[in-house]
């Protein structure tokens, strides 16, 4: 789960991490007010809330030099929309602003933590180019990237700390201050189920402060069970409304570009199967895994989302039937099309446990659907259906 | 002969009186598998089909000789289940939950520093060896005993390729489906070595997804160190980039873990990487004649 930088600001400020002075904002007058408190010499930053990176660039984070100008700047924001390189050419509505004191920045610098997988460990990354995005730095010069893999039995040492202080340069006047900022970090982390906690830039100021100038956290789905404070952080606006639908259900949904809607048991088989689809010339038009039992009410609401996507000119249900039977899924595949009703060609490949009595069923249904034997064909299959439709 | 688990592995399942778990003890007791027992703390000293259930990992143990686990128990305790079982000292762990805190398993990979058990999963159909032992909860009918063997990162993706051999009339040594979360206990590399040195696997079929760099590991090592020959799959060359992909380990993270860049990397190993997953099986059988 992302959560927005305000919020990620506040959960760094409950583990002592200096951040700016600053609140958000839903309207222009309270972009006024949280400016006239904040500002600091007549200066404050507003920076439009959304779940993107590349805000600043694209004309998201602007100063003001009073009240009045975050005002107006809060007013030009708030309702547009914000297209970043992330966000797509279709952008985000921006529907909150932060507004923050100003300050005055000496050095830029980056720091972050991640769980690096093939160490099974989190690693605290630490880089002097602030403000560029670490995956650059990465591919461009990884020597200028200082690592520190943390041994959770004792947690993140202050002597790991140091190395990183020292190696980015930071004399001892800040020695203390920046201890205590990443053992800050790294508490964040591990206590939020974090999966990313990453400062960029990390400012130090003309008057010797370590502040997060920005502050980027997400959150492990599956720790949220033991963090409802951060839970409540979710913004569905910043979410499909496809996926939040399929959640619910118990499904797993994400929406692609194409027009051939996949209905799959299994992640990886769901996966395989637009790959497939693509390998035949036709595009995705999502991905869905209704997990390895898929009951008829998941098959049903699995429809209703795929449906519910007006570019979908053709649906694939690929299920490989394990322990569930393909008959007991040919049923719930029958039934659920009689409730949902589909107005475009449906290919179904069946296999598995009780495969020609799901095939008989599908058959004996009076339902126009096209089964098919194998991947292969069942592409090949909805490819063309998907085809055919666009060219009426 | 196989990897892992044989006719002589004495298995325990943890979370044995809840639905998966005693739904799944049935399927195995069918397929032959010895369940020696069961552990659901507070409900030792009951029976579930007339295997006994304890208290603890340890007593199980203790009383069964059991040698091998098998784990239902939910997400939130998981890791506490693992870690008993990983005390009690058992040979090998497969970890079927979904779900499991990422950081938990952090802590449970600093645990198992330095202790001989080998754990399987999270998150994973489990482990099979056609017509002797079934851990886990992949359809064992598909499955014929034969001489190659499967390692993969999906459940359902896996079935389909062993689907495919066996329709073929390719057999399989044993199939490991290591799981697809982000923090595992085994990595290809870990069974790939294992197959390479059981000698009744004559090849293998290696199933790998975005996210994470398993593969390009793998890749390293069969060119290195393997003389059988492997055929490789790469799912998710359409996904899009950021998104989780059902796994949680399965996401292209800051334009890293890509599909592409781990099919060139295996290529570039001189493994044989089929584009499309119905091939799986064809290709198996081409390079096996």
């Amino acid at each position: 789960m992302n959560i927005h930088e305000y919020q990620a600001k506040e959960i760094l400020k409950r583990y002592g991490v200096d951040v700016p002075e600053g609140r958000v904002a839903f309207t222009p007058d309270e972009a006024y007010e949280i400016a006239k408190e904040v500002a600091r010499d007549g200066v404050c930053v507003v920076k439009a809330q959304i779940h993107a990176g590349g805000r600043g660039k694209a004309g998201g984070v602007r100063l003001a030099r009073s009240p009045e100008e975050a005002r107006d700047i809060a007013k030009a924001l708030l309702g547009s929309r914000l297209v970043t390189h992330q966000t797509g050419p279709e952008g985000k509505e921006v529907k909150k602003v932060l507004v923050e004191e100003g300050c005055g920045i000496e050095r830029e610098l980056y720091l972050g933590l991640v769980v690096e997988r093939s160490r099974s460990r989190v690693v605290v990354m630490a880089s002097e180019e602030g403000g560029v995005e670490i995956e650059e730095v990465a591919a461009r010069s990884p020597e200028k990237i200082l690592k520190e893999y943390v041994d959770p039995a004792v947690g993140f040492m202050p002597f790991q700390a140091r190395r990183i202080t020292f190696g980015l340069g930071l004399g001892k006047e800040l020695m203390g201050k920046a201890v205590r900022f990443m053992d800050g970090l790294y508490r964040a982390f591990v206590e939020s189920d974090a999966s990313l906690v990453e400062v960029n830039p990390l400012v130090v100021t003309n008057d010797g402060r370590l502040i997060a100038l920005d502050a980027k956290i997400s959150i492990d789905d599956n720790g949220l069970f033991r963090h409802k404070d951060i839970e409540y952080m979710r913004d569905l606006d910043e979410e499909d409304p496809k996926e939040i639908e399929a959640a619910r259900n118990g499904l797993s949904y994400i929406s692609l570009d194409g027009n051939i809607g996949c209905m799959v048991n299994g992640a990886g088989l769901a996966m395989a199967t637009m790959d497939i689809i693509k390998l035949y010339g036709g595009e995705p038009a999502n991905f869905l895994d209704v997990g390895g039992g898929a009951s008829r009410e998941q098959v049903t609401a699995a429809f209703k989302i795929l449906l519910s996507d007006e570019k979908v000119k053709a649906v694939l249900v690929n299920i490989f039937g394990g322990i569930m039977k393909c008959d007991v899924i040919a049923e719930g595949i029958v039934e659920a099309v009689k409730e949902v009703g589909i107005g475009v060609p449906l290919v179904v490949r069946l296999e598995g446990t009780n495969v020609e009595r799901g095939k008989a069923i599908l058959e004996g249904s009076g339902l126009n659907i096209i089964t098919a034997s194998g991947m292969a064909d069942a592409a090949q299959k909805v490819v063309k259906a998907a085809k055919g439709v666009m060219e009426l | 002969m196989s990897i892992l688990v044989n006719k002589d592995t004495r298995v325990i399942c943890q979370g044995i009186t809840g639905s998966h778990g005693a739904f799944h003890t049935k399927q195995a007791v069918e397929y032959g598998t010895k369940v020696v027992g069961g552990v659901t703390p507070g409900k030792g000293g009951t029976t579930l089909d007339g295997i006994p259930v304890f208290n603890t990992v340890e007593e199980a143990v203790r009383k069964t000789g059991a040698n091998a686990s098998v784990i239902f128990v939910p997400a939130p305790f998981a890791a506490d289940a693992i870690m008993e079982a990983v005390d009690a000292g058992l040979d090998l762990v497969v970890c079927i939950t979904e779900g499991i805190p990422v950081l938990d398993m952090v802590k449970v990979k600093r645990f198992m520093e330095g202790k001989k058990t080998r754990l399987i999963g999270p998150n994973c159909p489990g482990v099979i060896t056609p017509g002797e032992c079934k851990i886990g909860i992949m359809p064992g009918y598909i499955h014929t005993p034969g001489k190659v063997g499967v390692v993969s990162r999906s459940g359902t993706l896996t079935y389909e390729a062993v689907h495919q051999l066996s329709s073929l009339g390719l057999g399989q040594s044993t199939c490991v489906g290591i799981g697809g979360d982000p923090v595992n206990g085994t990595t290809f590399v870990d069974v790939l070595e294992l197959f390479e040195k059981d000698p009744d696997t004559e090849a293998v079929v290696m199933i790998g997804e975005i996210g994470g760099t398993a593969e390009e590991e793998a890749a390293e090592f069969i060119k290195r160190e393997m003389k059988k020959p492997v055929v490789a799959f790469v799912a998710g060359m359409t996904a899009p980039k950021g998104k989780r992909m059902g796994h949680a380990g399965a996401i292209i993270s800051g334009g890293k873990g890509t599909a592409q860049e781990k099919i060139e990397a295996l290529e570039g190993a001189g493994i044989r990487v089929v584009k499309s997953p119905a091939e799986i099986g064809r290709t198996m059988k081409e390079i096996l004649s």
